[in-house]
This record gives C-alpha cells, structure tokens and sequence, in this order.
C-alpha cells in the first residue's frame, strides 16, 4: 500500500515549505517533495566554489512576512537577517550617487546632483511608505473572486472597498498611478537627476521583460518597496547564512511542526480520479497518495505539466498559456581573491555592506532592454550588485569575498545561438561592464558561476527562468493571478491546491503564497482558523 | 571634560558622528556609525569590539586573598579555582546590592575584580584585620572586550602562548598579543561567544591593532555602548542603576534589591560556617523569601502592531534600548488597573524579532507563563499590550559555552 498523507506539496520553495509548516501545525500529517537533493528553490546557498557560498539565484530578503517569521519563530530555527542599507551607483565619468542610513550626508551626496532633488527625496520616501500601507492589506488576505460572487467573495471585496475607500483621495490617485504608469515616469514627478530616478526605476523593471518607460513597470517598483524589516517599510537586508538559511529555518520550523520533508523526489504527476486529486506519482514510478496536493511550482507546471490537460477547462488552460513568464535576468556569482575596489569610491568603507547598482541613467537602462527586446543580453546590462561576505563572514574565507550580480536583461529566447552557447559570453559581458567600475575586478575573479534564464529554468523548474514564476505585472496580479476564477489558491481539481509565487501576492522571498494558501486548505478541510499547534510560545530555544 | 582611555587614538578617528557619552568620566562611544544597527549584528554575526577600560578594576593579594574576596561577594571564592572567572554580585550588611562584576583568580593569593563604580574604601575597610591589601588598578589595565561568533577565530590567531581555542567559558588564560602580555577571560556582557582582554595601557594601541586587523576577514567592528545595551538585555544581563539601584545610592530602603530579588539567587553560596558581608540578611530571606522578583518579558506582537496600525503606523519599536521604567500591571484588569511591577530595561531584539524587557515584579507574577499588561506609549498615548514572563536569557547561542 502506498503511504497515505493527509497533504502532499510539490516542490520545496520556501513557499512550499511556510505551506507545509502551517498545515503541519494545524495537525495535518503533510509531505513536501523537492526534485533538488537539497531545499530552497530560487532561495538556497551552495558552496559552488569550495569556502565560498553563492547565494546562488535570490540574494537580498525584505518581503518575507514579518507575521510569518514569528508565528513560525524562524528566528529560533537560525533565521537571522542582517541589514542592507546603503545603495551606490557608480557613473561612468567617475563620480557616483550613493546613499545610505545617515540621512543628512545621502542628503548632501544627492544636493550635488540636485538640491531640489535631495529635499524631494523625503517626500517620495513618504508616498512609497503611504502606498507600501496601503498595500500591505492585501498581502494578507486571498483575492476575492469577482466573477464569482460567493458569500466570501462579496465580503472580501467589500472590505476591500472599505479599505480602500479609506484612503485619503490623493494616496488612491496615486496608487492608481501606480498601477498604470512606467516606473520612469513615476519617479520623473519627483526628480530631476538621471542616475537617481534610474536607480529607483530599477525596482520596477526586475523579473521583468519590460523597460523603465514601459507601463506596468511603477508596480512592480512597489512591489520592492513594500517589505518590511522590523516596522520599517522599503527596508532590505541579507539573510545570514545566504538566502538558502532562509528555506533552511522554515524547513526546520516545518519539520519541528511535525511535516515530512523529502529531497530528491521529484514529481511526475498529479494523480487524479474522478475529478478529485488522490496522490501523485514520482519520476521514479513510486505513488504516493494523499487527501490534498499543494503544487508550489508556477502556474505552468502546476496546471500543464502535472496535471493532464483533459482535467481542466479549455479557458484556463488557455489562459495559463497565455500566462507572461518571459525570464529575462540571470546572475552572475564571483568568488573574490580580496576586496572589489571602486574607482569612484575607493577602498573597503561601509559601501561594500550596501547594493551597488550599474543604472547611472534611464537611457542606459532602456538601451539594455532595446538589445533584449530583439533577442539578445544587454551589452551594457543592468546590474545590482552585492556583497554577503562583506557583513557576513561565513560566506567567504578571510579577506576574500564573494559577489552577487543579478543581471538585466538575458532574454529566455535568443534570436541567435543558444544559452548553452553563449553562456560564457554573456558572463564576460557582465565582468567587462564591472570591470569598468572595478578596476581590480579581472585579477581576483577565482571562480565565476554565470546563471542564464535557461539555468534558472533547468535547476529551479522556474519556467522560462522568470525569477518570479511569472511577471508581477498588473495584468497578473491580485484575482488574475496566476488566472481568473483561480486566483484563490484553488483549481478546478478538487483537492489540487497552488502555493507558489504564481498565486498572490507574487515573487519574491515573502512567504505569503505559502501561507495564504494554506488556509484556503485548512478552510476547505472544514479546520478553519484555530489555535495551531507548536512549539509553546516564549519558550527558549523552542521546538527543536 | 570627559576623560580619554588608552584606546581613545583609535577609537576617536573612528567616530564619525561625535556620538560619545560619559561612563566614568570617559568618553565612550554610543556607536561608532550614526546608527548602532551594523554594530550589534557584528555582536551576533561577526565580532563586535568594546573599549571596556572605564570599568572599575580592583587587585586583591597577599595570603589572605582568597578569606577577603569569600567575605567580599555573596559567591564563595574557594570556589574560583586559579584560572576561573566568577560573576557575583556584592551586598552591604542588609543583604542589599552594593554592586557587580567578575572576579579573576590569576593565582592562590591573587585576584582582581571588575565594578562598575569606586569601591576602594570599602574593599580596604574589609581587609581589615586580614593579611591582604587592595589596590586600585583602574589606570594600570585598559581592556577590551571581544564580542560575537567569530571571536574565538580572531583571537586564536592573534594571541600567542594561550590556549585560546580551548579556554572554557569564564576560565582566564595569560598569553601575548604581539609583543604584549595579556590577560585573557572568556567573558563578557552581551551573551554571546567572547572574550575580554585586560593589557596595561602602553601596550593598549598594539592590543586593538592587532585585533582589528586580523579582525577584518571575520567581520570584526568596533562597537558602542547602544549596542551593548540591547545585546545585554538579549542575554538578561543586569545594568546597575538601571535594573537595580545600588544599596549606596538608594536614598529609600523600597529601592534596593537583594540577590534573590533581582534574579541573582544562584549567585548566593552559603556554606557551614561561612560569614559574608550580608550573609544572615539573605539567610533569612532564603527561609523568608521576599515578595520581589526579576522576570523576563516578551511582549505580544501582534498586540504592538495592533496598537501602532489603530494610529495608522507600522510597530516603531526598533531603534535603541530604553531605561525608561515602564508600569507592569496585573493581566486584563482594565477597569481597575493593579500595579505588580515595572520594567527596568526593554528593548526590540532584532535577532528574536521580539519586544523583550527586564521586569521587578512581584513574585506571585513572576512565573514563566504568567501573563501580565505592559504598559506602552503609542504615538504619546500610554496604552497597555498583553505579555508573557519569560525565562533568561531571552537569547542563548549554544556557541557562547561551547
Ligand atoms: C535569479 C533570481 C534572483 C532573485 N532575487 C530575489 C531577491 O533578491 N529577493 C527576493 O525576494 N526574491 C528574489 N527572487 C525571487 C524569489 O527567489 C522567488 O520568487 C521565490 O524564491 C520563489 O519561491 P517559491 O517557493 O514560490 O518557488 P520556487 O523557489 O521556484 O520553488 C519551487 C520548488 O519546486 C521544486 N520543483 C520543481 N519541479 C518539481 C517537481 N516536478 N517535483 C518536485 N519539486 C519540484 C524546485 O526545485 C523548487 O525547489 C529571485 C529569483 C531568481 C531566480
């Protein structure tokens, strides 16, 4: 007989893992299976390069839900963040833009550009914190469904309205200005310096194949600005550890809760009988069943792939399809022999613990997008630039260190050649655009990991490479995430539940997916809320 | 005008901000940045270095030593074997608390003492009749203390001719940083994995640029008093005049604390025979016990956000430790609110993700599990949030004995 669950989650993401923590808590006997011989999705660490770790594709934590963090005590399963604070941008005549937490000298470095633009920058902080609350609501709750009209459905539209309507008239203007406009124009109502409003428009082209000046991109600017780290909106840090330290403490809050966690299990199919899901099937032929099967893996993979087309209505299966993932980042991972030295900001300051960001103008940033739009990488990419190693000392031996670039744009689809092909040349292109800010960069390069969209989409089984399982763009947000009718969390398979980054509110190291969805099971399972079981709270050193 | 320490022509340069303030007359630093943020994660994630030279130093010898410093402190010092380092507390005559520190034993005859303020008088009052002598060794030592995870791997490679990779936690080891000798103890007051360094003054600046420079590969920074506190408070680590008020500076009887009362019972070691200064006081109070306690608190989250998102704000709590006392009142008696106790030092904890305080609190509350009311002030308004008594140290790393 096949071992009988009560819950099976497909793939071990950390969103698949705050899914099975909770419903592992609520007293459910759950079983999380993950293809990779190791947890973490697009969040692990690997020592690629021995006494060096990569946070190999996510690199900086800051929307990952402050609620889950403690009802989970992450922080007693080794979670620790560490602070981020400062961002330079490094321009091509030499000079810089950097800011950081002392708030008069980022005042006085942004007043060389542009003293209208250093006492606008308060003012923009402020309206990002405005939007950041509003939002914040949502990121609680499931989308209601307003093509459907149940009883839960009209409550939570209703209070969606009422949250809403609450807001004082020019916040909704701006929201809904938010939500429209490019991330270019967005920050043009503010400022006047290039390289600042092409910094802050950066956010909203990430994970997305869509320049600054492209509609749809202020969105996704605020979806980056609306984490928060200890009651502090827009606030990012490092996950001690590197991102992987991040699936590494929910997979042990999970296992301490009681949840079965399997690595090298990768699924093959969902089984399903009768219209009801009763287990799923491994790629090594073994069967596994269970009352309820949560996939974590994007829209994709989770309606096409392992589910048999014939299960699903025709209109979500074609609008699964139609669903954007157009993966256009990669990443390039460095292991460094010493300290990056930048000819605009020399030497080993506080600048190293920061982002460094290659935008030192929109054009810049439009023009590596022009390339990605025809079907090639950027030649002058973007580039957001960090250094773990630099606040924490375990990524890295003594005196080296090791450098994270995420880079824009690498498009999935390459109008020549292949990515097995041009890997290599890609990532010369990144170290060469580096190496024009960091002159020292060639001579301590010792190893190089370069990431292509293709790679994401091989290792992680993010389709297309898209870091987000599909665009955060308003199109595919909120109840037309990942599709219409589906958006709560449910599919058409009864049973058959989505907890990825596909589902609201989206990408990103955050959580919410996982844990919103779990109480659409529980719900559905007639468990609804109630006190969870788990480690007794206030207790030290609790639940290991 | 402040005073300088030894290590004042390194530490000056480095702070920036000018953030100083006084303790004993010496310009500390709050922090060294314009934030303590970077600086307390050193502490928990790399190392985080502490000039503690103003600390009160006090050398005890002569073939007494050991008969003074067992009547001195409420711990017994026949129980400080040579190369030990002891935490006590030290009471008047009434059992109250003087003040606190550690006790070195370098040697047979010899010890050493750390205070937080002057005690010279009353050290020599008690050697009186005794084959010892006291001497004041504030201004002859500076010290250092060497704090966090990496402390250990620091310290292994720049000290020479100690067993540091070894050294138990609270044993001293001498050895050499370069050309200097020191003294080396595995201690400290943020709860963490680290060491203390105890070096004459002349050899000060050598001493912190040794450390510093190996230091840079581990993550090494120097750090300030603002990081220290919420560390301290992390571990449950008492501050005099904070957490208790000292017997020689309460002006009121109601203000002293005795061992038992600000959670340092363990610290109280009555032997057959054994004569303390305030050993009958606290006899007494062990078979009578007193109706004060010091409690750990953690307080609810969600009630905080709660309270803070009522005026439109996410929970502005993070930021530095507060000394502010803070009422602690019976659970749920809104209507008829009672007082059981008050909050010495409270504090966000950022690697808990917690609000944690130290509490006085009557012993009927001071149970783990209890829950109680703690008073909070929310955008100028006193509100109250639920908490929990909670055991210390709020935050305990396996990595700090082993
Ligand atoms: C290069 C890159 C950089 C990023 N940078 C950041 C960042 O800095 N900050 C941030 O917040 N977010 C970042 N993101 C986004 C963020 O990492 C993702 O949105 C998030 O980690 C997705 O989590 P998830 O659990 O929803 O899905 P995933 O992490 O995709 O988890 C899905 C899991 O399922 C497994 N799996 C796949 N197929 C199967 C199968 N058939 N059977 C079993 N298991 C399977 C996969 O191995 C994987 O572990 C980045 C993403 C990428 C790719």
């Amino acid at each position: 007989m096949a071992r009988q669950y009560d819950v099976i989650v497909v793939g071990g993401g950390h969103n698949g893992l705050v899914h099975a923590a909770y419903l592992a808590r609520a007293g459910l006997d759950v079983c999380v299976l993950e293809a990779r011989p190791m947890v973490g999705g697009a969040t692990v660490t690997e020592e690629i390069f021995p006494g060096f770790r990569y946070s190999v594709f996510s690199y900086v934590v800051s929307l990952m839900r402050p609620e889950i963090i403690r009802e989970l005590d992450l922080p007693g399963h080794g979670l620790a963040i560490l602070p981020l604070e400062s961002t330079l941008t490094p321009l091509p005549n030499g000079d810089r833009l950097y800011r950081d937490g002392d708030h008069h000298r980022t005042w006085r470095e942004i007043a060389r550009f542009s003293v209208r633009d250093a006492e606008a920058y308060d003012d923009y902080g402020r309206t990002l914190f405005y939007m950041a609350r509003a939002v914040k609501y949502l990121l609680g709750i499931a989308p209601p469904d307003p093509g459907r009209m149940g009883p839960g459905d009209i409550r939570g539209l209703l209070g969606l309205a009422r949250h809403f309507l609450n807001l004082e008239s020019d916040q909704l203007h701006l929201l809904v200005k938010l939500m429209t406009m490019s991330a270019a124009d967005f920050v043009d109502e503010w400022f006047e310096t290039d390289a600042l409003k092409a910094t802050l428009s950066a956010s909203g082209i990430i994970g997305t194949f869509l320049g600054p000046r492209s509609p749809g991109t202020a969105y996704v600017l605020l979806h980056h600005y609306m984490g928060e780290i200890d009651g502090n909106f827009r606030a990012w840090g490092f996950a001690k550890g590197g991102t992987g330290a991040v699936a590494e403490s929910i997979a042990s809050a999970a296992r301490a809760a009681g949840a079965e966690i399997r690595t090298d299990a990768a699924v093959a199919r969902v089984l399903v009988k009768n219209g009801r899901v009763n287990g799923v099937a491994l790629a090594n032929g073994d069967e596994l069943r269970a009352r309820v099967v949560s996939s974590s893996l994007d829209p994709r993979r989770t309606f096409l792939d392992l589910v048999d087309e014939a299960e699903l209505p025709g209109e979500v299966v074609r609008a699964v399809r139609g669903f954007r993932f157009r993966g256009s980042s990669g990443k390039v991972n460095l292991a460094l022999d010493a300290a990056p030295d930048f000819s605009c900001m020399p030497g080993q300051g506080p600048h190293l613990r920061g982002a460094v960001s290659i935008s030192p103008s929109i054009d810049y940033l439009e023009r590596a997008y022009d390339d990605a739009k025809y079907g090639d990488f950027s030649r002058e990419p973007y580039i957001d630039i960090v250094i773990p190693s630099a606040i924490d000392p375990g990524m890295a031996p003594p005196g080296k260190h090791v450098m994270s670039c995420f880079v824009q744009y690498a498009p999935y689809k390459l109008r020549e050649g292949s990515w097995d092909d041009r890997r290599e040349a890609f990532g010369d292109t990144v170290v060469d655009t580096l190496a024009r800010y960091i002159p020292n960069l060639k001579d301590i390069i010792l190893h190089r990991q370069v990431v292509t969209p293709l790679d994401i989409e091989r290792t992680t089984g993010l389709s297309q490479g898209n870091i987000f399982q599909g665009e955060l763009t308003p199109s595919q947000l909120f109840f037309l995430r990942p599709v219409p009718g589906y958006a709560a969390y449910r599919t058409p398979v009864r049973g058959y539940y989505q907890c990825g980054s596909g589902t609201h509110p989206g990408g990103g190291i955050m959580g919410a997916p996982g844990k919103l969805a779990a109480g659409r099971v529980l719900a559905d399972l007639g468990k609804g809320p109630r006190r969870a079981r788990g480690p007794v709270p206030g207790r030290r050193g609790s639940g290991r | 005008m402040l005073l300088q320490t030894p290590f004042h022509p390194r530490t000056a340069p480095l702070c920036h901000h000018r953030r100083w303030r006084s303790w004993s007359g010496y310009a500390s630093a709050l922090s060294y940045e314009p934030g303590h943020e970077y600086e307390y994660y050193a502490v928990r994630s790399g190392s985080a270095l502490f000039d503690i030279s103003p600390l009160r130093k006090y050398e005890i010898t002569g073939p007494d030593a050991a008969w003074l410093v067992d009547r001195l402190v409420t711990r017994s010092a026949f129980a400080c074997p040579v190369g030990k380092v002891l935490y006590t507390p030290w009471c008047d005559e009434a059992g109250k608390i003087i003040d606190d520190g550690t006790v070195q034993r370098l040697d047979a005859d010899c010890f050493r003492i750390t205070a937080a303020d002057p005690c010279l008088r009353w050290l020599q009052d008690c050697a009186l009749g005794m084959d010892a002598s006291v001497r004041d060794i504030t201004l002859d030592i500076a010290a250092l203390a060497l704090q966090g995870p990496t402390s250990r791997d620091i310290l292994s490679r720049v000290a020479t001719g100690a067993a540091i990779v070894t050294l138990p936690f609270f044993a001293l080891t001498e050895g050499f940083i370069g050309p200097a000798p020191v003294t080396i103890t595995r201690t400290g007051y943020t709860g963490d994995l680290g060491y203390e360094i105890w070096a004459r003054p002349e050899h000060a600046l050598r001493v912190w640029d040794a450390l510093v420079e190996t230091g840079r590969g581990y993550g090494l920074a120097p750090a300030g008093l603002d990081a220290l506190d919420v560390a301290r408070i992390e571990a449950g680590l008492l501050l005099k005049e904070v957490d208790y008020v000292s017997s020689w500076t309460a002006l009121i009887e109601s203000r002293k604390s005795s061992p038992y009362e600000a959670g340092l019972g363990w610290t109280v070691q009555p032997r057959p025979g054994r004569d303390f200064v305030g050993s009958r006081a606290l006899e007494r109070e062990a078979a009578k016990p007193s109706d004060w306690a010091l409690a750990g608190l953690e307080v609810d989250w969600p009630r905080i956000e709660e309270r803070f998102a009522a005026v439109g704000l996410p929970p502005l709590v993070a930021g530095r430790a507060s000394r502010d006392a803070a009422p602690i009142f019976a659970a749920g008696a809104r209507a008829a609110p009672r007082q059981v106790g008050y909050a010495t030092s409270s504090t966000f904890s950022p690697i808990l993700k917690k609000y944690i305080a130290l509490a006085t609190i009557r012993r009927g509350f001071a149970k783990p599990g209890t829950r109680v009311d703690f008073e909070l002030t929310v955008e100028f308004v006193r509100r109250t949030v639920s908490a929990t008594v909670v055991e210390t140290p709020f935050f305990d790393p396996a990595r700090k004995r082993s």
